[in-house]
């Protein structure tokens, strides 16, 4: 069996850890700025809406080396943002935090979508029934909208790290391809392929994002129905 | 007065408007569908601003457009029961029940939860979810969520369309106790000339 647990060799359970970790921070740090762009985009009323729209999603559409050079422009050392994160004495330069700032750029459109689709399915007229019972703005968002888009708040944090588990063109370009530090799976196999006799690798590591991924979508399905959402997000 | 209300509203061409005034007791908003009857209400209820005018509740001023006076819904103490129940459906019926009563404040409270499930007789229904419910349930679990809020005084938005005759028969019954037992103001909106005629003190045509 290429998948018994013995079969699998240190080194690739520290990329198999190095991937869950730098999913698991992109999905994290994406939430809170993908939260806040889906209630824009839901409940906003404000010109250049569309235009917003049309920013969140180019991630989804952009060659994924374009979104890295982009992040390598902004975040490198001479970049706007790379030149103020030294000042403090932070780089994210071929280190895991900048991969998971890749993935994180990159799951933001699709996390957005699901989020935005399950703030809009929450009927209006229920919120209005709560503030005519008393409820102030910030309690009818806390117990009313907030509770019934929260399978659809679950399904894109679900999307979003199945995204970022298989990020690859943006990771390679903005961080590079570092064993330990930036080489998740996607990385991994690509660096394996380029190898004569690395099959075995290859296969365990791609049975590994196979299952992970499925995983990841069955349980964003899976929470998608709970909230009887007519749309789906993919 | 129970009632004092001067209002319009322009929405598209169409303009919306109503001037009363109403005593205790229940007061119908009658007219044909389309006349801007749930319009009206849920500008008393603070859901809607209206472009000019003055309500007013039992001399409590709840907005005046001259005065710059435009209380928020949630300040208004108003029990609105709508049409189409708008229970939570995340919640319980007890949770439904309770839900208001937790915004009010202490002193707005003016009636016991296990009053409430007595008098609606809704003591087998408290752990139910609201899809589980019959049209005639969901509507006693809306006005006793209503009255729990501390509401001062209701909005009733056709309670009785969605239901068969036995269970508007029940409504009815209970809306004429809260009339009769609990003295609360009740505005009343309805196109049925009957339901009408036999519920309310005062009738306001609408057209």
């Amino acid at each position: 069996m290429a998948l018994a647990p013995n079969s699998i060799s240190p080194e690739e359970w520290g990329i198999i850890w190095l991937s869950l970790k730098v999913s698991g921070a992109a999905m994290v740090a994406t939430l809170p700025v993908g939260f806040a762009l889906a209630w824009a985009l839901a409940r906003g009323r404000f010109p250049g809406r569309v235009l917003l729209d049309a920013l969140v999603h180019l991630p989804l559409v952009l060659p994924p080396v374009v979104t890295g050079w982009l992040l390598l422009l902004s975040f490198g050392a001479q970049g706007v943002v790379g030149r103020w994160l030294a000042a403090m004495g932070v780089s994210v330069m071929f280190r895991w935090t900048g991969a998971a700032l890749a993935a994180s750029v990159m799951a933001l459109p699709l996390m957005v979508r699901a989020i935005r689709l399950s703030l809009e399915s929450v009927d209006r007229r229920l919120e209005a029934a709560a503030r005519t019972l008393g409820a102030s703005p910030l309690r009818v968002f806390a117990t009313i909208t907030l509770p019934l888009a929260l399978p659809g708040v679950l399904a894109g944090m679900v999307l979003g790290f199945a995204r970022s588990l298989g990020e690859f063109g943006a990771t390679i370009t903005f961080v590079s391809n570092i064993p330990g530090e930036t080489q998740t799976l996607p990385l991994a196999i690509y660096a394996a392929l380029q190898v004569p006799g690395q099959e075995g690798i290859v296969t365990r590591l791609a049975l590994i994002s196979v299952g992970l991924s499925l995983a990841a979508l069955v349980a964003s399905e899976v929470l998608t129905r709970r909230m009887g959402m007519r749309a789906h997000v993919l | 007065m129970s009632f004092e209300v001067d209002v319009s509203i322009t929405r598209g061409r169409r303009r919306i408007a109503a001037s009363f005034e109403a005593g205790p007791g229940i007061t119908a908003l009658f007219g044909r569908s389309g006349a801007g009857k749930t319009s009206v209400l849920d500008m008393i209820a603070g859901l809607v601003r209206p472009d000019e005018g003055r309500i007013a509740v039992d001399g409590r001023v709840l907005f005046d457009a001259a005065a710059g006076i435009d209380l928020r819904p949630e300040a208004r103490g108003c029990g609105y029961v709508f049409q189409d129940y708008r229970l939570f459906p995340h919640m319980s019926v007890e949770g439904n029940l309770r839900y208001g009563w937790r915004m009010a404040a202490p002193d707005a409270r003016w009636i016991a939860f296990e009053q409430v499930v007595e008098f609606l007789g809704l003591a087998g229904l408290l752990s139910a979810r609201p899809r589980r419910l019959s049209g005639g349930e969901a509507q006693r679990v809306a006005i006793g969520r209503a009255l729990l809020s501390g509401a001062r005084f209701l909005l009733m938005d056709e309670p009785l369309s969605s239901l068969d005759a036995a269970r508007r028969e029940e409504i009815m019954r209970v809306i004429e106790r809260i009339r009769d037992e609990l003295a609360l103001p009740i505005l009343y909106v309805s196109h049925d000339r009957r339901e009408v005629e036999r519920l309310a003190g005062q009738i306001v045509e609408m057209d």
